[in-house]
């Protein structure tokens, strides 16, 4: 007992240890978006079904010295990445902001750090089961051969290239509806996909879309990725990198006025 | 443009340690509208002090402004003497609010366990689970449980923590009769553990079976403040509306009358013992006719007993003031 009568009692508790929560957060965030088919949907089957398409059953052509099932595990991955990190950032943080589940995390003693933490973890593993998948299919049925090294760098290159995607979908979560989340996520996907030659290689596009392509971010991941299986257009990998940080830097800023606008609302 | 002023972090005056909550004339305007105005509550620890009042009295606007969800467009709050947004202090809270959707595909387990990860010392699975009576659910994803198991998971979230104060925002809106006791009995048990809880409610009935103390609020304003049975007698007014040609003044002297306000020839009579007053009106006016007895809701008969306690000058204006609301309502 304290002793004076009105200390608090057992003021000495400490809060448990950021990474543990962060930890769990992840865990769990992980465990609700495996179970929600229209994110597996998204950020999975989608871009292996375009793989296998495309890649696998329609591809006999060649693209300059690179097979088409090669040539599209670089632009499919970058499709993939995308499609995980912004439907597991984006559509989760709208819901959850405008359900008001994000309240009752905040209510709770969970430092909001991990909240966004989690997120971002989960991306970066569906990123990665999502290229491995796609070159596990190239390999064993496009016959695609890759050292691995350069496999590994493709793999690096892009899982770390989901995170200005990361950013993007911070951005979209603040503004848009808890219902509309995915229609407007779908918006910027999937045109966006289109126009950086995820879909059809990149000399395949109309020319004034080509153009436009090298605005788009996801034209620089798949450009950065693409130049490991040797296949990449000019430009070096320092202006990608440049573009794509430039771009993830955008967003975050985007998502610091949503967040800004929030606590002006309902704080 | 808007001062925050939290109180320190550690309980440097001691007078604040006692308390749970201490919340000093805080206010909170969204733009031009005031939600919350000069707002003061301290709730000793070990107590429940429910806020009692309809919908839209900016019950909900407090608990977020306790919890640091929203910051206060004026005045002071701390919890245990702390900043609400510390998280020494957020270690020793659990809150349980009014959400719209929980992730759906997350087991009962996995919800508790996330949250007990958050606090130094939760209470066992086990315990949380029979406290918030979900035995037997552990497994189920929340997206199928029922609407009071619902309640139940939430209820079992703000507890997992074994958190020091509670806050309950309507925790039993939706629920039948039978689990709304249930949660009664499981929220005076942690008030015998020495729990503290602040529990906002719109039904008298609620605050009347747990509270040590009741703080009504209505238009963001606390109307009334008091024990229990203080606010009971005080919110069982009821309105007699009938035709007599008895003199308002008179009316007014009569015991048990604490109001009387007039509406064309209709007499609309407040007061906290209607058969008294009843007795007395049939035996002084033998035409009385077309008498009405009803029970005011709370919000008139909070409104009602405020005004009255207002003083006679203010009450006379009041009084006409209500009479063209009451006219207005009728076209």
């Amino acid at each position: 007992m304290a002793t004076s009568s009105i200390r608090i009692q057992a003021p000495h508790l400490q809060p448990p240890k950021l990474m543990a929560i962060c930890t769990k957060e992840a865990k769990y965030e992980f465990l609700k978006c495996l179970r929600l088919p229209m994110y597996l949907v998204s950020s999975l089957l989608l871009p292996l079904m375009f793989y296998v398409l495309f890649g696998l059953i329609m591809g006999r052509q060649m693209i300059g010295n690179t097979s088409m099932a090669l040539y599209l595990i670089p632009t499919y991955g970058t499709f993939g990445v995308m499609g995980a990190s912004l439907f597991g950032t984006a559509a989760n943080l709208a819901t959850e902001r405008g359900f008001g589940w994000l309240e009752v995390k905040r209510a709770s003693p969970m430092p909001v750090f991990a909240y966004f933490v989690a997120k971002v973890v989960l991306s970066l593993i569906f990123s990665l089961i999502t290229v491995l998948l796609l070159l596990f299919m190239g390999m064993v049925f496009g016959g695609v051969h890759l050292a691995t090294m350069t496999a590994l760098k493709l793999i690096a290159t892009l899982v770390a290239g989901s995170l200005p995607f990361c950013a993007m979908g911070l951005a979209i979560g603040y503004f848009a509806g808890p219902t509309s989340a995915p229609a407007v996520i779908n918006l910027f996907y999937l045109p966006m996909s289109f126009s950086s030659g995820l879909w059809m290689p990149y000399m395949f596009l109309p020319k004034f879309i080509q153009h436009l392509a090298v605005f788009l971010p996801p034209y620089h991941l798949s450009q950065l990725a693409l130049n490991l299986v040797g296949s990449g257009l000019a430009g070096s990998a320092a202006t990608h990198w440049q573009s794509l940080t430039g771009f993830a830097l955008v967003c975050l800023g985007i998502a610091w006025a949503g967040h800004q606008r929030d606590q002006k609302i309902h704080g | 443009m808007t001062e925050v002023a939290i109180m320190p972090k550690v309980e440097t005056s001691h007078d604040h340690g006692a308390l749970a909550v201490h919340c000093q004339a805080v206010s909170k305007s969204y733009g031009p509208i005031p939600a919350l105005a000069n707002f003061s509550l301290t709730v000793p620890q070990g107590t429940l002090v429910s806020v009692l009042g309809p919908n839209g009295a900016g019950k909900t606007t407090a608990i977020r402004l306790l919890l640091g969800l929203a910051r206060p467009s004026s005045g002071k709050l701390s919890l245990f003497g702390g900043d609400p947004l510390s998280r020494i202090t957020r270690i020793r809270i659990g809150a349980m609010l009014q959400v719209g959707r929980v992730p759906e595909t997350l087991r009962v387990r996995e919800h508790i366990d996330l949250f007990s990860s958050y606090y130094p010392c939760p209470l066992p699975f086990a315990k949380t689970v029979v406290i918030a009576g979900l035995g037997g659910l552990e497994t189920r994803p929340f997206g199928e449980l029922s609407s009071g198991q619902k309640q139940r998971l939430l209820f079992a979230l703000a507890i997992c923590g074994d958190p020091d104060l509670l806050f309950l925002d309507e925790p039993t809106v939706g629920l039948d009769v039978e689990a709304r006791h249930l949660l009664w009995n499981e929220i005076r048990q942690l008030l015998a553990r020495g729990k503290t809880v602040l529990l906002t409610t719109h039904y008298l009935e609620e605050a009347d079976a747990l509270a040590d103390r009741v703080v009504v609020l209505n238009h963001g304003s606390i109307i009334a403040e008091g024990s229990p049975a203080e606010i009971k007698t005080r919110a069982a007014a009821k309105t007699i509306r009938c035709v007599t040609h008895l003199p308002i003044a008179l009316l007014r002297t009569l015991p048990g009358v604490l109001k009387v306000a007039e509406d064309r020839s209709v007499r609309l009579i407040y007061c906290s013992e209607a058969e008294r007053v009843l007795r007395q009106l049939l035996q002084l006016d033998l035409e009385i006719s077309q008498i009405e007895v009803a029970s005011a809701g709370l919000e008139d008969a909070f409104l009602a007993l405020t005004r009255a306690s207002n003083g006679p000058q203010e009450g006379q204006s009041s009084l006409r003031q209500e009479e063209s609301d009451r006219g207005n309502q009728q076209h």
